[in-house]
């Protein structure tokens, strides 16, 4: 068997053995499947007006209504898509960009790293979340804007990561032999080098997804997400003021965010310790 | 020769095994053998051949997973795998103490030397205060380390590295142990200060009168220490002798192969390259390495790494260059095929010239000129097939794949790789047979010099013979010139026609290797010649030929 599907074998393996990580696994997959099932579970609009407002949960609807009459439990349904979404796409820009000037500046050094870094930190001292709901608020709400935000707030940790993978494996052996075969820069960069820190990298970015929902939830339940979408934060936002007389509207859409941030996170632990088994023999 | 009394350490039937899914069940099998006082016993074996391990199991030492399963050490009538572990913290450093390889790992970096001696007085109950440091100085003094007073302020950083290992034989010593184990001490030394270390256990061993069991590759370092020999083979020993009979008349087929494949400094004869047309000049070639240096440049170090270094390589030659680390040598062979920028001066291939001309056109040469690097585990992306390794530099050079693919197999072929095995990852072969990949992929775009940057010297000794005879081979074969960095002067005589030797960025003599190696000029060449280790067997006449 070749080593990438025997080590993506192993991989599996190493993965399975560890059992929380399998929970995880598990919840996100059945949060999933709710995003997928959405509009077959809750064919209407989760905005739609479904029955007497704050009715409670077991009732005549699963999860009980808002102050408005909403379906609690459509709206997590499809909430669960957008926070997936968002998570997803947001995770991809930024790791996507910030290998990119991460790599470079590690691979180039010199100038190049002293201005990629510089532009890099002046990023990371603007407290994150404050800076996202700045980006929101100039853009205006809506999906992409948030996914923008989050981006650009995500970037500089993965820049940092990838800067030091590539500084080292710049010195290593095998990427000189490739420098002194005259291979291009681009091609040592993406086909050589890549390849050999991906590992952190898809660590970080599992662990990346689970903060982009948190602050996608946090901008919707300021009001700055997209108005036209449900969202979990909405919902938590929408129902804190009747959170005395109306405990469920905050808090089944709160556990589905703890939930599925719970379990991301022990998937990004257990990929962890998957792709550093000397790590976890310890 | 140890009367059976004077035995202090009695190993019997030793069995370690390994963890289940590792290629062999047991690191060590059935190996017994003993420890006279006032003995040296030499472990040697080539990687994997568990003589780390039969240390590690003397001192209780072992890796997690790792476990000695049957037999017994016996050091006076105590099993030492039976003890309980209090026992056996109270004997290890007391009664068995030991020095690693690389002593900058084993020293604590944060704590001073003294400190860390005196702490293994301590922990031993060793005095008073006063009477300890006193104790301390004098063992400072005993290791000839200068300066023992301000050395004991000192933290292992501001040593070098055969100050260090000196540092750590004193640690080792403070308690007068009965038995010392030094596993490979001086491997990670030059060999002017390994000819120092060697002499300094063999006088250390004689005024303590210790058993030492010296674990060793080097049968250079055999000859110049052991009194007797146990060779260790795949887990198990297949020749346990006095030095002389081993070093002269081995009985084992396998010593008799280690021992041939020693480079023994035989001669290469002569070729007369040096009328021969120049492919490769080099020209008041100055490098400086600044570093440090914190935000406003202070405290800077300046590392004078080449000092206007000037050298030809002819057609077809071998040119050894030689030197201790720091010495430049990798710093000039990086220089030469400008994975280095050079500050100032001239690299020349034929009549093109190689500094001073754009990337673009750097890159078009490249295929001239190609490096063989000192790791080969190192050396390959783990990521690839070698057959995509080999071909990879054909691919980007405008070659049409299926010609790659078909001329990756050829040159596998021809460092004696089976072509079939085109499709296997580097960490399915072993040292030797990645270095032959390494080579392999170094010639494939029919580069005219090769600069092979201590190509040997990550190998074992048998591997190294045979990757030294494929590079000749191939010079021979593709009228290649060979830029051959190394530190091993035995491996230099056999390989070279010419030699450059350099020390502290400089070239301080050249010649052809025969000139050399029978009238050195400089003193720092005679001071390498005389560190060679194993020349004492060499001598006798009873050396490795």
């Amino acid at each position: 068997m070749s080593p990438p599907q025997a080590a993506l074998k192993d991989l599996a393996r190493r993965f399975a053995r560890n059992r929380s990580a399998l929970v995880g696994l598990a919840i996100l997959a059945a949060v999933l499947l709710l995003a997928a099932a959405a509009p077959l579970l809750y064919p209407a609009t989760p905005f739609a007006l479904a029955g007497k407002p704050v009715s409670p949960p077991f009732g005549n609807f699963l999860l009980g209504t808002d102050m408005l009459g909403r379906d609690v439990a459509a709206g997590i349904a499809h909430g669960a898509k957008t926070s997936l979404l968002i998570g997803l796409v947001s995770t991809a820009v930024a790791v996507t960009f910030g290998t990119l000037a991460g790599g470079l500046a590690g691979y180039y050094g010199g100038r190049i790293d002293g201005l990629l870094m510089r532009i890099t930190e002046i990023f990371q001292t603007i407290p994150s979340f404050i800076f996202a709901i700045v980006l929101v608020a100039v853009m205006s709400p809506s999906i992409a804007s948030t996914v923008i935000a989050i981006s650009v707030v995500s970037w500089p940790g993965v820049a940092r990561l990838a800067r030091g993978e590539f500084l080292s494996m710049r010195q290593r052996e095998y990427v000189q032999s490739c420098i002194s075969l005259g291979m291009g820069d681009a091609r040592i960069m993406f086909a050589q080098i890549l390849p050999n820190c991906l590992s952190p990298l898809v660590v970080t970015a599992s662990l990346l997804v689970a903060t982009a929902i948190l602050i996608e939830s946090g901008l919707a339940f300021l009001g700055l997400g997209d108005p036209n979408v449900m969202s979990w934060g909405f919902q938590v936002g929408a129902g804190r003021t009747v959170l005395r007389t109306a405990w469920w509207v905050c808090t089944f859409p709160g556990f589905a965010i703890l939930l599925t941030v719970l379990a991301i996170n022990l998937v990004g632990e257990g990929l962890n310790d998957a792709l550093n088994p000397r790590l976890r023999n310890r | 020769m140890a009367g059976a009394d004077d035995i202090i350490l009695r190993v019997e039937g030793l069995r370690v095994d390994l963890p289940a899914g590792v290629e062999r069940p047991h690191a060590v099998e059935d190996a017994s053998f003993t420890l006279g006082r006032r003995e040296v016993l030499c472990l040697v074996g080539e990687s994997g051949s568990g003589k780390s391990i039969t240390a590690r199991a003397i001192m209780g030492l072992l890796p997690p997973q790792v476990v000695a399963s049957a037999g017994r050490i016996l050091f006076g009538d105590e099993d030492l795998l039976k003890v309980a572990p209090e026992r056996l913290r109270a004997i290890r450093g007391s009664d068995i103490a030991m020095i690693f390889q690389e002593p900058m790992t084993a020293l604590n970096p944060l704590m001073t030397i003294g400190d860390q001696i005196d702490e293994v007085l301590r922990s031993h109950g060793g005095g008073a205060g006063a009477a300890r440091r006193a104790r301390i100085l004098a063992l400072l003094a005993d290791v000839h380390l200068p300066e023992p007073e301000r050395l004991l302020h000192a933290y292992p950083h501001q040593l070098s590295g055969g100050q260090r290992q000196r540092a750590m034989i004193a640690m080792a010593l403070v308690l007068e142990p009965k038995i010392i184990i030094a596993d490979e001490p001086t491997t990670a030394l030059d060999v002017t200060t390994q000819a120092q270390i060697l002499s300094l256990i063999r006088e250390l061993q004689a005024k303590h009168a210790t058993g030492v069991l010296f674990i060793t590759h080097d049968f250079g370092v055999v000859a110049e220490i052991a009194d007797r020999v146990a060779v260790m083979r795949h887990g198990r020993l297949v020749e346990v002798d006095a030095a002389e009979r081993i070093l002269t008349a081995p009985r084992h087929p396998y010593t008799r192969l280690l021992l041939d494949a020693v480079p023994g400094g035989k001669l290469r004869p002569p070729a007369g390259t040096e009328a021969r047309p120049v492919v490769l000049s080099v020209k008041r070639l100055a490098k400086t390495f600044r570093s440090g240096g914190g935000f406003l440049g202070r405290g800077r170090r300046v590392v004078r790494a080449l000092k206007e270094v000037s050298l030809e390589l002819h057609r077809g030659e071998t040119l050894g260059l030689v030197g201790e680390s720091g010495s430049g040598k990798s710093t000039l062979a990086r220089c030469v095929i400008r994975l280095v920028e050079p500050d100032s001066g001239e690299v020349a291939l034929g009549d093109v010239s190689l500094t001073g001309i754009s990337a673009r056109a750097l890159r078009r040469q490249r295929a001239r000129i190609q490096m063989v690097f000192q790791d080969p585990y190192a050396s390959l992306n783990p990521r690839y097939r070698i057959g995509r390794l080999v071909a990879d530099g054909l691919l980007i050079n405008g070659v049409a794949p299926a010609a790659a693919r078909a001329r990756a197999a050829e040159l596998l072929e021809l460092v004696g790789i089976e072509a079939a095995a085109a499709e296997r990852y580097p960490h399915e072969f072993s040292g030797g047979q990645r270095q032959r990949i390494c080579i392999a992929r170094a010639l494939a775009l029919g580069p005219e010099v090769l600069v092979a940057d201590e190509p040997v010297s990550a190998l074992d000794v048998s591997v190294q013979a045979q990757v030294l005879r494929l590079l000749a081979d191939l010079r021979d074969r593709l009228h290649l010139s060979i830029l051959f960095i190394t530190h091993d002067l035995r491996v230099a005589a056999e390989v070279c026609d010419r030699i450059a030797v350099m020390q502290n960025g400089e070239i301080v003599e050249h010649g052809a290797s025969a000139a050399i190696f029978t009238a050195p000029r400089h003193a720092y060449t005679r001071a390498l010649f005389a560190s060679i280790p194993g020349r004492r067997a060499g001598a006798q006449g009873t050396g490795p030929t």
